[in-house]
């Protein structure tokens, strides 16, 4: 059983039109909206328990991920990043503020015939390392890039 | 209640360049307001983008997400005309979805 898409169906009151999704295919039941959301990654306070929470154990560091962030952000609230994901196959790709108080700021599922890239704005609450975590093939890549916050978008 | 999104699509060869802007306030639950009190966590849990119906990106984010949020993806096998479709729930079950055309380079 699976609470947090039982809490979902509950506050939307759209089961109906989600049952019909499912039925026509549109959606396979485990990938309702909010159903699968991390939330053990999302509460997690340190970049291991980030990775552990991804599965992402033991990653290794490729340069086929390329990370577009500001070397200076100068507002923490809007923090423009972009990843590409060179890698064969890629599936998944998230993005991780090593020093944030909740690190882990978005995962991105790309397996559906997106292509590896994805581009979104963060809050960072100061400076730290932005690392990017990409399943591909099955497997675990990382890299990672620092940018310096001049004022924190935390507060 | 939600704003409707600003989404532009728009095809480069056979992808289709995805700019996705949602209006919301993405609340982290660690600002407190002018009395002190902190407001509560508000933030958009979950954005779907389907390409004519099948899903192609499927995200999960946290509060870290800046406010009125931006997203931008790459669609492949795209082409003009077809359909672009984005759904997101936040955490207090709102939810808005929109929906828009891939439009040729111009």
């Amino acid at each position: 059983m699976n609470i947090a898409r039982r809490t979902f169906l509950k506050l939307t009151g759209g089961a109906g039109a989600l049952a019909a999704a499912c039925a026509a295919g549109l959606v396979s039941s485990g990938r309702v909206l909010a159903a699968n959301w991390n939330k053990a990654g999302f509460e997690s306070k340190a970049l291991a328990d980030v990775m552990k929470s991804l599965g992402a154990n033991g990653a290794i560091e490729s340069k086929d991920i390329i990370i577009t962030a500001p070397d200076i952000a100068e507002n923490g609230a809007v923090v423009p990043v972009a990843i590409t994901s060179k890698l064969p196959n890629t599936q998944q790709i998230s993005i991780v503020a090593e020093k944030n108080p909740f690190p882990l700021a978005a995962t991105f599922d790309v397996s559906g015939g997106g292509e590896g890239y994805v581009s979104a704005r963060i809050k960072m609450g100061q400076t730290s390392d932005v690392w990017a975590v990409v399943k591909a093939d099955g497997k675990y890549f990382t890299a990672r890039k620092e940018v310096k916050v001049t004022v924190g978008g935390c507060g | 209640m939600a704003e409707p999104m600003k989404i532009r699509a728009t095809l480069q060869g056979d992808v289709a360049d995805v700019r996705i802007l949602m209006l919301h306030p993405m609340e982290t639950g660690q600002r407190k307001d002018s009395k002190g009190q902190v407001v509560p966590m508000h933030f958009i849990q979950s954005v779907v983008v389907t390409h004519n119906g099948k899903i192609v990106l499927d995200t999960q984010w946290s509060q870290a997400v800046a406010r009125n949020p931006f997203l931008g993806l790459r669609v492949k096998g795209a082409k003009a005309g077809d359909k672009i479709g984005v759904t997101w729930v936040d955490n207090k079950g709102d939810k808005r979805t929109d929906e828009v055309t891939v439009t040729p380079a111009s």
